[in-house]
């Protein structure tokens, strides 16, 4: 049924449809709405057989979830920025012991300072734990992508994160299509755990192990990956069949086949990246861009195949490998091994900082002559650093950084530019 | 494409009157998409929120840097935030207050608008009168249906139903019917 609704409650309704048994989750911005609005529907019992666990932390949500999905039960749970930190031990446990685990993140970026906006900061800081991450274009996506994580996990015994950005997304009332319960019951069958803690027929989960197969194990993690590559477009393509709508897969490419320019970013920025793209093909350029909705497994030939006839390829990404420049960078130069071909990385949308149609077209065409550093930072306001490090260079005691910032700025609240 | 970029402040219903408009646009079967651009949120910030209507799939995700529309929810704001920033010539403002633009001291700020474009309505008086409540964004709501016709009154009334429960839907509903029709009859207008 079509629906106006918010990016939120969009995913409570979808994770609602897929008859989750456990959701345990701690409030954290902006994941709050997708666990308050499962919340009620447990309440009411508009979603049934389903225990909400109130958790006193998100180590102890993770935990709960870990136990909750070894004894059987399709287990849900949402967090985001430092929640997401917090539980990051029990993160890579329930991916150790695989187990299929559906996880939202409400992108938001990680402090100090500390920033309640949108970024990938978060996600981006348990890429190697283990687990597969799939990122939302559009609210439909979000809301579709949990739809598909539960049928992934459950096949392949392994952890989904599905990120949908933080805001922008989750706090965005847009057209969203939710299918009947009828619906997905075709599309994802009860969940049939591969191992289960169950008293008549003892099994310990977690054991030791040493060097004698400790690499084995993780070996077996990536093989999993390995075939979450195939399954992701095949699940995919089916659940195009079923609702009649594309959502997932490994990556979509937008305009790229005669493209000399090609933009990578993921989630819902690529939007905007694609109006822009329309605008700048109007005037003849010839660009196209790729939204990257799997980053974990990382689709190292479908991307490879989708940008490696072009003469140079930005990446756009809102997250930092501070000392380094790009995280998703290296993942596309990963692809590109033996392409000879001009490779940008764009660091952009930090903590929230809008990223605007204007500033994305003076960048493309930047790059279009290539003219861009190896790693930009887009609207970065120079005239601000600079003068913070004339500062730092006249004395050895010059107080936080981040409050020198916002006094030479004058803010005393934040914008939206 | 129509932008919309309301300001107000915490507590207003900004960021429910974007996503009301965005609902009502939608009954009509229009695109629409309402977000709120989120401050450390309290009562009494500035906040602002912003609504985007068309006839195809929105996929742009920049906030309103150029709108053709602004419901400024409360008028202290005038002298304090650039309220206008990005404001289209032939773009339209409907201001919260019982005062006309001269009186606000917006004179010289009219001068390069179409006079039909400006209005101001006593929303917050409305909203009390109806509701009890001094919330001004649903009355705004249904004076911006009236002077830039981008969605009808019936839309505006069944987005309203959608968001409150029945009792305090209609008082809503009949703090809109009298903002619409104050809009609508340009004899009264302040501008």
């Amino acid at each position: 049924m079509l629906k106006q609704t918010e990016g939120s409650h969009a995913v409570a309704e979808g994770i609602a449809l897929c008859r989750p048994e456990v959701i345990c989750a701690y409030p954290i911005t902006p994941q709050t709405h997708i666990v308050e609005g499962l919340g009620e529907m447990v309440k009411t019992g508009e979603l049934a057989n389903c225990e909400f666990v109130n958790v006193e932390s998100e180590f102890a949500a993770m935990s709960v979830a870990i136990g909750a999905s070894a004894a059987g039960a399709r287990t849900y749970t949402a967090t985001a920025s430092q929640g997401l930190l917090f539980m990051a031990e029990a993160v890579y446990n329930a991916s150790g012991l695989g187990l299929p685990i559906v996880m939202t993140i409400g992108n938001r970026a990680i402090g100090a300072p500390i920033n309640i906006w949108n970024d990938h900061s978060d996600s981006m800081s348990m890429r190697d734990a283990g687990w597969i991450q799939l990122y939302a274009e559009t609210n439909q996506e979000a809301l579709d992508l949990h739809i598909q994580a539960f049928r992934l996990a459950e096949e392949l015994s392994c952890p989904v994160m599905v990120c949908v950005d933080g805001f922008i997304l989750t706090h965005a009332y847009d057209r969203v299509d939710v299918p009947s319960q009828e619906e997905v019951d075709r599309y994802l069958p009860p969940f049939q755990p591969r191992q289960v803690l169950d008293p008549s027929h003892p099994v310990s989960i977690g054991a030791m192990v040493g060097p004698e197969a400790f690499t084995e194990v993780r070996y077996l993690a990536h093989h999993k990956q390995l075939r979450a590559l195939a399954l992701i477009p095949q699940l995919s393509e089916q659940f195009r069949t079923q609702f009649g709508r594309a959502s997932g897969g490994l990556l979509r490419t937008y305009r790229t086949e005669d493209a000399d320019t090609i933009v990578v970013a993921l989630g819902s920025v690529n939007g905007t990246i694609q109006d822009v793209v329309d605008e700048m093909r109007t005037e003849g350029n010839f660009i196209g861009s790729v939204s990257i909705c799997s980053f974990r497994p990382f689709p190292l030939v479908a991307l490879r195949e989708a940008i490696k006839h072009a003469k140079r390829v930005v990446v756009l990404e809102k997250s930092f490998a501070v000392g380094l420049g790009g995280i998703l960078s290296d993942g596309v130069r990963n692809s590109l091994s033996g392409v000879v071909l001009n490779g940008y990385t764009v660091i952009a949308g930090l903590g929230g900082r809008a990223i605007t149609r204007t500033s994305l077209r003076q960048l493309f065409e930047d790059a279009a002559r290539d003219e861009l550093e190896q790693v930009t930072f887009l609207d970065l306001n120079a005239d601000l650093v600079a003068h913070e490090l004339a500062r730092e260079a006249q004395a050895r005691t010059t107080g936080p950084t981040a409050e020198a910032l916002l006094r030479r700025l004058g803010i005393v609240a934040s914008q939206i530019t | 494409m129509f932008q919309i970029r309301i300001h107000g402040r915490g507590g207003q219903g900004v960021v429910s009157g974007a996503e009301m408009m965005s609902v009502a646009a939608f009954i009509e079967g229009r695109h629409a998409q309402a977000f709120p651009s989120f401050g450390s949120e309290r009562m009494g910030a500035p906040v602002m929120a912003f609504c985007r209507i068309d006839d195809k799939e929105i996929r742009l995700r920049e906030p309103v840097l150029e709108p053709d529309a602004l419901i400024i929810q409360d008028p202290t704001l005038l002298h304090q935030v650039d309220l206008f920033k990005g404001l289209r010539s032939t773009g339209y403002v409907l201001i919260n207050s019982a005062r006309g633009f001269d009186e606000l001291g917006l004179n010289e700020f009219a001068l390069g608008f179409r006079p039909s474009h400006l209005f101001t309505i006593a929303a917050t008086e409305l909203a009390l009168k109806h509701v009890g409540r001094p919330v001004p964004n649903v009355p705004l709501l249904a004076g911006f249906a009236a002077i830039t016709r981008q969605v009808a009154l019936d839309s505006v009334l069944a987005a309203i139903r959608e968001k409150f429960p029945a009792p305090i839907a209609e008082k809503n509903v009949a703090a809109a019917k009298e903002a619409f029709a104050l809009a609508t009859r340009p004899e009264i207008s302040h501008a």
